[in-house]
């Protein structure tokens, strides 16, 4: 089932990396206005300011991180329409390949490269950054792994329905940075007014978040289990709908 | 001949819309066969039905003695599939889609690389798909197709949208595979395509197959009439051709003379009664019907778009 799958994943990076905004857009440009950032405010800010709830020491890693994946998933819905669009799934449908593997080509090479993004970010965090808190980025790695393929899995779904290439960014747009005001991370969940806190609970992005925060702060796994099922059960869901609904053309 | 691709009864339906009806059909070993028709009359679905792509409503299909639907990656192995307005991805390079393509059909690299040599790729190994040239990507496409040595080809409006000069080179890589002992199923709205490739041709027209066979006999079948336009300014020739029993009309406008009549021993009565009758000519054509003709007289329209 996965023969190919290296191989397409490859190819699919290295065709990524040759479009004119493909790495600078994704990777540079982040990284580039977090080190901009950093040398601006960081000396202002002091040893101290890092305190373990501030926003600058929780909230901003996570943000970041939240804003990585979201733009990953953007841009797998439009790269999965416009291949659509092309006519170049169809081509690809009438090989041995098969769908899944074409989508966790996808997937791998989205993932490596919000990888790429977050690992410069790390050690310009700490270069720029006065932050005297030490996240546990092992669990952290594995906590934005989950977030991201509960996130991608969204971006499936939206992929698998969006009728053409021009509507995929907006439409995907529009379904996911909604979602950023109501997740809790620039107030906290409780304390939104009854309307948006209901809509807290039912977005997935809440449930990232919180596992994200959490991690970063160093709880312990086991606090946050909740926040893992949560993102399975909505990878689970989206898997199974956009499997169901997908157009090959 | 034994056949390996028997289509029978099969129906399609989108929406409320039939796109092929009662569809029944074989192709035997080694020939090229061609589904003829106007865009729209129902070429692409029925064979994207035999290629597994899409699933008949009613209706048996084997290829290779194969279920297209539920033998699906089983097939691809044995098959070669080029679709009507493919396309990769934009920045792959030549030689990386076809590396890929090997792979995927656990073939060796260098089987690739001798095709792209063969289709007259090979200097464009290192080019961007969206740098080639009409033609170079259909032949890359052909390259993809033909990758696992498949017993069947299927080439879907293969020169559409190509020059003459790239049409006829495609025509003779069409020939090459045939020569190899492939079989051969394409489709086309081209009549000389058809003409000059297919052994048989099937005719399409709004989902259901109007006839079957080769192209001469069709031309035989349905146009048995021959035309022959002669000069002459003998004042007795046309009646004298009047007297031959195949001539139907005979009609002159000056000196140019136009005989019409049925059969393939016109030219040879024609030219009999010229010769016997001392008759001197300084024009002498003969117009025989062709695919195109066929096509206007079955469908009632001509297949120019």
């Amino acid at each position: 089932m996965l023969r190919g799958l290296w191989k397409l994943t490859w190819i699919e990076l290295k065709i990524f990396l040759r479009e004119p905004l493909g790495a600078i857009g994704t990777i540079v440009i982040p990284v580039l206005v977090f080190i901009l950032v950093g040398r601006a405010i960081g000396p202002k800010l002091g040893p101290n300011a890092a305190a373990a709830n501030s926003f600058i020491g929780v909230g901003l890693p996570v943000l970041a991180s939240i804003l990585i994946a979201i733009s990953a998933v953007l841009s797998l819905v439009t790269i999965i329409s416009i291949y659509r669009e092309g006519g170049i799934l169809k081509r690809l449908r009438a090989t041995p390949l098969r769908p899944q593997t074409i989508l966790t080509a996808h997937v791998f090479v989205k993932l490596l490269l919000t990888a790429a993004t977050l690992f410069l970010m790390v050690l310009a965090g700490k270069r720029y950054y006065p932050v005297g808190i030490h996240p546990p980025l092992f669990g952290f790695t594995i906590a934005l792994l989950i977030s991201t393929f509960s996130i991608l899995s969204m971006g499936f779904l939206i992929a698998s329905i969006v009728p053409t290439a021009r509507f995929a960014q907006p439409i995907g747009a529009i379904i996911m940075y909604p979602m950023i005001a109501v997740c809790g991370l620039f107030a906290p969940i409780a304390s939104l007014p009854p309307l948006m806190h209901a809509a807290a609970l039912i977005v997935p992005l809440t449930y990232a978040v919180s596992l994200l925060a959490g991690i970063w702060r160093g709880d312990p796994w086991s606090a946050h289990l909740g926040d893992v099922a949560a993102l399975a059960l909505v990878f689970l869901i989206c898997t199974a709908l956009s499997a169901k609904v997908f157009r090959w053309e | 001949m034994h056949p390996v691709i028997q289509v029978s009864g099969v129906r399609k339906t989108y929406g409320s819309t039939v796109a092929v009806d009662e569809v029944s059909f074989e192709v035997n070993d080694g020939e090229i066969f061609g589904l003829i028709g106007l865009n729209g009359a129902g070429k692409t679905t029925t064979m994207e039905c035999i290629e597994g792509l899409r699933t008949p409503d009613r209706g048996a299909i084997s290829v290779l003695g194969l279920d297209p639907f539920r033998d699906v990656y089983k097939l691809q192995n044995r098959i070669g599939v080029q679709l009507q307005q493919a396309q990769l991805q934009k920045r792959i390079k030549v030689w990386e889609a076809i590396d890929l393509w090997a792979l995927l059909y656990g073939k060796k690299a260098t089987d690739g690389e001798r095709l792209l040599e063969q289709l007259g790729l090979a200097d464009k190994r290192n080019a961007w798909f969206m740098t080639l040239s009409g033609g170079q990507k259909q032949r890359l496409f052909i390259a993809l197709a033909l990758i696992n040595d498949p017993e069947v080809v299927f080439l879907d409006e293969l020169t559409t949208g190509l020059d003459p000069q790239a049409r006829r080179a495609i025509w003779d890589l069409v020939r090459g595979i045939r020569e190899r002992g492939k079989t051969v199923f394409l489709t086309t709205h081209l009549m000389e395509e058809a003409e000059r490739l297919c052994d048989r041709v099937a005719i399409i027209e709004h989902g259901r197959i109007i006839d079957i066979d080769s192209p001469q006999s069709l031309v035989n079948r349905h146009c048995p009439d021959r035309s022959v336009i002669l000069a002459s300014d003998d004042p007795h020739a046309a009646e004298r051709f009047r007297a031959i029993p195949q001539v139907e009309t005979v009609t002159c406008s000056g000196s140019q003379i136009t005989i019409r009549g049925r059969g393939d021993d016109l030219v040879t009565e024609v030219i009999q009664c010229l010769s016997e009758s001392r008759i001197r000519v300084t024009d002498f054509r003969t117009i025989l019907p062709n695919l195109e003709d066929v096509f206007l007289k079955l469908t009632g329209h001509s297949i120019r778009d």
